[in-house]
């Protein structure tokens, strides 16, 4: 029985050709493209700082609060900067199966940590002593590389809310399929059986934020897949660099400066 | 660059999902045509002067064919003739989905740049993509997108003098628009043989109606799936049985045991499965269980089919309960294992008729009915017919002609349908492959001895079988002042002319071994390598791999090494040449002195071997391996062994042994390592009837034990008894497989009695030791990694893949072996010599020939001389005829049994 279905799997597996011999993807990008990227900043006023932003059919909102002062456990306060805490969650209506927790999970507890030690790493804390500065990130439909796109929404969310950073941080998820490195993956891909591996790029130096891949990669190969993500967090930057001016722009016409 | 969406609803395990996905559409993707003048495009694939001669279409144009001309009428596309053919993204993934040799055949279509096939992703063009309307079944929607797509070519390349585009299809709907493939084949001039490679379209309505339904209905895929599920009917690969017809065998695979068998019998329960389908069963009531029919039966109805009801009449007879087996009959089928079948044609009686039978040169395929107009030119020659469909009112499958391989009985055509049947890759490298080969004349450079040891003064010499010219082992041996031995064992370093990836390799991996078959050799790497830079001949400096051990006088190994190396070989002799001088006492030179050394260590590890339960097997296949290389074999040979074959073989296997442990220790993930797992006891029987002929018991409960007690099986004035146990036994055992190390945790080899095993010593023959070369390079830092080495998926796969052309390899070889012995007795007539009744069935027994290896059939009732078909076939009884006079005497105990 069980080989019966091994074999409608087989069958299943074989209906995915992640990249056609004429260099197409599933969804008819080329190896190195990314989605359609599309943002927006102070969506919400209450916040300090808040974005919206779209990679594909993968959306996400950010909100940003602070720097202010520690609250809760005053234990945790940092006396030459300030504490970033992050908080990740899931829509329950984000998958094409609704979620029952949207939060508190150990997949979205690992991806909080991955998201305070990106922003650590970009954020000038050590302007704020003492202080707390909070991050929020909600994925409202996910379709692959929601850690790179909460990155990038919550990016925006702290230039919102004027928080000084190092410089944008841009991250981006690839993969590697028939010796070709996949830019910006999509949910299809993702759960394809690619090794892919998620980078939080600062651009403008190219120091790296944070590195994560938890597949099988042959060693040759990561230095290819690693230049494919630098592109792509670089591609990723400057439309974000577009949003921040286009924002801007519209806010010094408002209040007419 | 525009984006859209679309929304497609799938099931899973069940459940419906509503899955989006991205789909970007493109105004780059170009039309690839020389003609057009609006594309920017960097080189293009299709023709400006697209001439395919043809009535029907006079002027240039290009062909768009649709998925079912694509799926039905790929041995047309495949003609050198069809060219500058458009192949549509849309068509492609059908293809894919519907049937994967078919789109492999496709894809190699593709690649193949002067037949300019150009694929057009419409799919994900702006102008070209639609999206499904409502009500409208995908297929339909397939279909439209085609049909927008030839009009958007049409469009394109407007201008007078460009191309026109020629839709090609079968399909009603789509038919207004487009050519019909029939009529359009039948247009092109100076193709008549197309014609036949047309595959029979199913619209020959009428007669269905008028005949009667031979063969239950195969269910749909649903219920089986449903069925299968729920216990009631099994799945399994379908493996009909060589000697009867009417009978096959279903071999179920679950996931805890091996596997069981379920017997079918009958033409009914058959139910028009061919040869390694995949099939659904459904057991019979265990009152209806039978037991293996033990009559010989060859189809050798004629073309009618109302010649069902002769042979069937099922002998009821007392058949004893432990005989009866589960028995089943064939409900569905899952999936097809078509491919295209060598054979005959049998010519139709009737003179005008254009229907004739075709017989398969694979007894296990079932005799094919084909359409063709060209029959008196067919007669007498080896062809290639595809299986199209098998109705279920139709006594035989229908088929198509696709080619024609030459005049049956000339070697070169028999030649060709044995490498064809057996699906080895036979083809002259082609240039890519050929680049990778160094640079003649070649030598050894300094940057190639970096990391090598100068192994170039020791006594190296190589023993090999006479007129071998691969040579990829050489040994050595002397005496180290501590009074232990150094031995070392030498293979040619393939890899270092091999790199991974390059086209040469992936040839090589493709061809997986190199094939053997009388007088012939079909080369697994170019010839340069194989007989030249890689092989170890005597007086030249050759790079090689080397194992050395250090062994006491008791053959105990101390130390084990491997290393790269140059070395230099003393002398290339030949087994015999090497036994005449460790048996002449007045030879004492180095040569000499390191053979006797050798010699001497491997009786040793002979026993010591023997002693763990290694088998010493028997087969005659292996004689004629060292056929002789005349073009005509003149005389056959025996095989004789000398004391100098097994020193050599032992050496190897330590070598290997050494290897595996090596790599295991090093890449305990993926290792490729060699396996022989224990047969199921259930195969003894055979052996322990026979056994039991002449009062013999054998003992199979553990290889040691089988092989003392076959040690022991000895008749009084029987003495070729022993021998033809150890033959038999042989049937008995499982094949051996590689596999890798991390997909397994049985790594037993049962024959070999060592708990690892690899290949090591023939990489110039064997592409598995080059990947044993390559990871034991990387075990001892004399070699980068590459990923593919270390992915055990990807490795299992190739693993799979070696198995395969081994397997078929060896069968090859067997096939040339038989060919080249009718050839033999084609001039001889009738000879007298003994044989040996192998196995008895009710109608027939089977005899082998000890003196010629020779395996035949003989009929009791004389059936056989009327009614046969194949041409080689006529030999047969010549043999048998005489065997049966001179075997009387020991046919009798097995019949009585």
């Amino acid at each position: 029985m069980s080989s019966f279905r091994c074999f409608v799997l087989c069958g299943n597996m074989a209906g995915l050709e992640l990249l056609s011999d004429q260099g197409y993807r599933l969804d008819g990008r080329k190896a190195s493209e990314l989605r359609k990227v599309q943002a927006r900043m102070g969506v919400f006023a209450q916040a300090d700082g808040s974005a919206y932003l779209e990679q594909g059919n993968t959306k996400a909102l950010a909100v940003v609060y602070g720097p202010h002062e520690m609250r809760g456990s005053r234990s945790r306060t940092l006396h030459d900067r300030a504490v970033i805490n992050c908080q990740y969650s899931m829509a329950t209506f984000s998958m094409s199966e609704r979620k029952r927790r949207p939060h508190g999970d150990r997949k979205s507890t690992e991806m909080s940590l991955h998201l305070k030690q990106t922003f650590e790493a970009a954020v000038m804390t050590q302007l704020y002593p003492r202080s707390q500065i909070d991050i929020y990130v909600k994925i409202l439909q996910s379709d692959g590389g929601n850690y790179s796109v909460c990155v990038n929404a919550a990016t925006l969310a702290v230039i919102d809310a004027g928080i000084p950073m190092l410089d944008y941080v841009c991250a981006s998820t690839v993969g590697f399929v028939d010796e070709t490195p996949l830019a910006d993956l999509c949910y299809a891909e993702e759960s394809g059986g690619v090794s892919s591996l998620a980078l939080a790029l600062l651009p403008r130096g190219g120091q790296i934020a944070l590195l994560q891949m938890d597949a099988r990669l042959h060693q040759d190969n990561l230095e290819a897949l690693m230049d494919a993500a630098m592109t792509a967090c670089k591609g990723v930057s400057k439309v974000l660099d577009q949003v921040v001016r286009q924002h801007l722009q519209e806010a010094s016409l408002a209040t007419g400066d | 660059m525009l984006k859209s969406k679309t929304f497609v609803k799938k099931t899973r395990g069940g459940r419906v999902m509503k899955i989006v996905r991205e789909h970007y559409l493109r105004d780059d993707i170009w039309c690839g045509s020389e003609a057009c003048d609006q594309c920017r495009q960097e080189s293009t694939v299709l023709q400006r002067e697209a001439c395919i001669e043809s009535n029907l279409c006079s002027f240039s144009h290009y062909l768009v064919p649709d998925t079912n001309v694509v799926l039905h009428q790929i041995d047309v596309l495949e003609d050198p003739v069809i060219c500058n053919v458009v192949i549509l993204q849309t068509v492609l993934q059908e293809v894919r989905h519907r049937s994967a040799p078919v789109y492999k055949r496709l894809k190699d279509l593709i690649h193949e740049e002067e037949r300019h096939f150009y694929t057009f992703t419409n799919e994900h063009h702006r102008e070209t993509f639609i999206e499904r309307e409502p009500g409208e079944s995908a297929n339909d929607r397939n279909d439209r997108a085609i049909r927008v797509a030839a009009k958007w070519y049409s469009e394109h390349l407007a201008k007078p003098d460009d191309p026109k585009l020629v839709l090609l299809t079968n399909d009603v709907a789509n038919k207004q628009k487009a050519q019909e493939i029939e009529e359009y084949v039948k247009g092109l001039i100076a193709n008549p043989e197309l014609v036949d490679r047309l595959a029979l379209s199913n619209d020959d309505k009428n007669d269905i109606a008028s005949s009667r339904v031979l063969f239950p209905e195969h269910l749909p895929l649903s219920r089986i799936q449903a069925g299968i599920k729920s216990g009631s009917f099994l799945q399994g690969t379908f493996k009909a049985s060589r000697d009867n017809y009417l009978e096959a065998k279903v071999f179920i695979q679950k996931d805890e045991e091996d596997g069981t068998e379920v017997l079918i019998q009958g033409l009914q329960h058959l139910n028009r499965a061919v040869h390694q389908d995949v099939v659904a069963v459904q057991l019979l009531p265990r009152s209806q269980w039978a037991a293996p029919s033990s009559v010989m039966l060859q189809d050798v109805g004629s073309a009618k089919d109302d010649t069902t009801t002769e042979e069937e009449e099922q002998e009821e007879d007392a058949v004893r309960d432990v005989d009866r087996k589960p028995t089943g009959k064939i409900v569905g089928i899952i999936k097809r294992n078509w491919r295209p079948f060598c054979g005959m044609l049998n010519i139709s009686q009737i003179k005008e008729s254009t229907r004739h039978l075709f017989t398969p040169a694979d007894r296990c395929i079932p005799r094919i009915r084909i359409e063709t107009r060209q029959a008196s030119t067919l007669a007498g020659q080896r062809i290639m017919v595809a299986i199209d469909g098998w109705p279920k009112d139709s006594r035989y499958p229908n088929g198509h002609f696709v080619r024609t391989l030459g005049v049956a009985g000339e070697k070169e055509t028999e030649e060709e349908v044995l490498l064809l049947e057996h699906d080895v890759p036979h083809q002259a490298f082609s240039q890519a492959v050929l680049s990778f080969l160094p640079k003649m004349p070649w030598s050894i450079k300094p940057e190639d001895i970096v990391g090598r040891e100068d192994l170039r003064h020791l006594t190296v010499c190589s023993v090999d079988p006479p007129g071998c010219t691969d040579i990829d082992d050489a040994l050595h041996c002397r005496e180290l002042a501590n009074g232990n031995f150094e031995v070392g064992v030498h293979i040619a370093d393939v890899t270092h002319f091999i790199r991974p990836g390059n086209a040469l390799d992936k040839e090589a991996a493709n061809r997986g071994t190199t094939v053997y078959l009388c007088g012939k050799r079909i080369d697994m790497v170019p010839e340069l390598l194989s007989s030249n830079l890689c092989s170890l001949r005597s007086n030249v400096d050759r790079l090689s791999f080397s194992s050395i051990w250090e062994m006491n006088q008791k053959a105990e190994v101390v130390k084990t090494r491997f290393t790269k190396s140059v070395i230099n070989s003393k002398a290339s002799l030949t087994y015999a040449e090497a036994q005449m001088r460790i048996d002449d006492t007045g030879k004492n030179d180095d040569i000499t002195k390191s053979l006797r050394g050798l010699n001497k260590l491997a009786k040793i590890l002979k026993k010591r071997r023997i002693e763990k339960g290694a088998l010493t097997l028997s087969s005659l296949e292996v004689r004629f391996h060292m056929d002789s290389e005349t073009h005509d074999p003149i005389e056959l040979q025996t095989k004789e062994l000398m004391e100098t074959n097994s020193m050599v073989e032992e050496f190897m296997l330590l070598a290997n042994i050494s290897v595996a442990q090596k790599i295991y220790d090093e890449f305990a993930e993926c290792a490729l390592l060699r396996k022989h797992p224990a047969p199921p006891p259930s195969n003894y029987d055979i052996l322990l009837k026979a056994a039991k002929s002449k009062d013999v018991l054998l003992r199979t409960d553990s290889a040691k034990a089988l092989a003392d007690s076959l040690e022991a099986a000895n008749v009084d004035g029987f003495a070729y008894f022993n021998t033809l146990l150890r033959i038999l036994a042989t049937r008995c055992m499982m094949q051996a497989v590689y596999f890798c190390s991390g997909m397994d945790n049985d790594f037993h080899h049962y024959g070999l009695a060592s708990p690892i095993y690899t290949h090591f010593t023939s990489p110039i023959r064997r592409y598995a030791d080059i990947i044993v070369h390559r990871l034991l390079a990387v075990a001892i830092g004399a070699d980068s990694t590459y990923p593919d080495l270390t992915d055990k998926h990807k490795q299992s796969a190739l693993c799979t893949n070696l198995n395969y052309r081994h397997k078929m390899s060896q069968y090859a070889q067997r096939a040339s072996v038989a060919f080249h012995t009718q050839l033999f007795f084609k001039s001889r007539g009738v000879l007298s010599e003994e044989g040996f009744v192998l196995f008895v069935r009710k109608n027939a027994i089977i005899v082998l020939i000890p003196k010629f290896g020779l395996e035949g059939t003989v009929f009791f009732d004389g059936k056989d001389k009327s009614g046969l078909n194949l041409v080689f076939d006529e030999e047969i009884p010549g043999v048998s005829v005489s065997a049966t006079a001179g075997e009387t005497q020991n046919k009798k105990p097995r019949l009585d049994s």
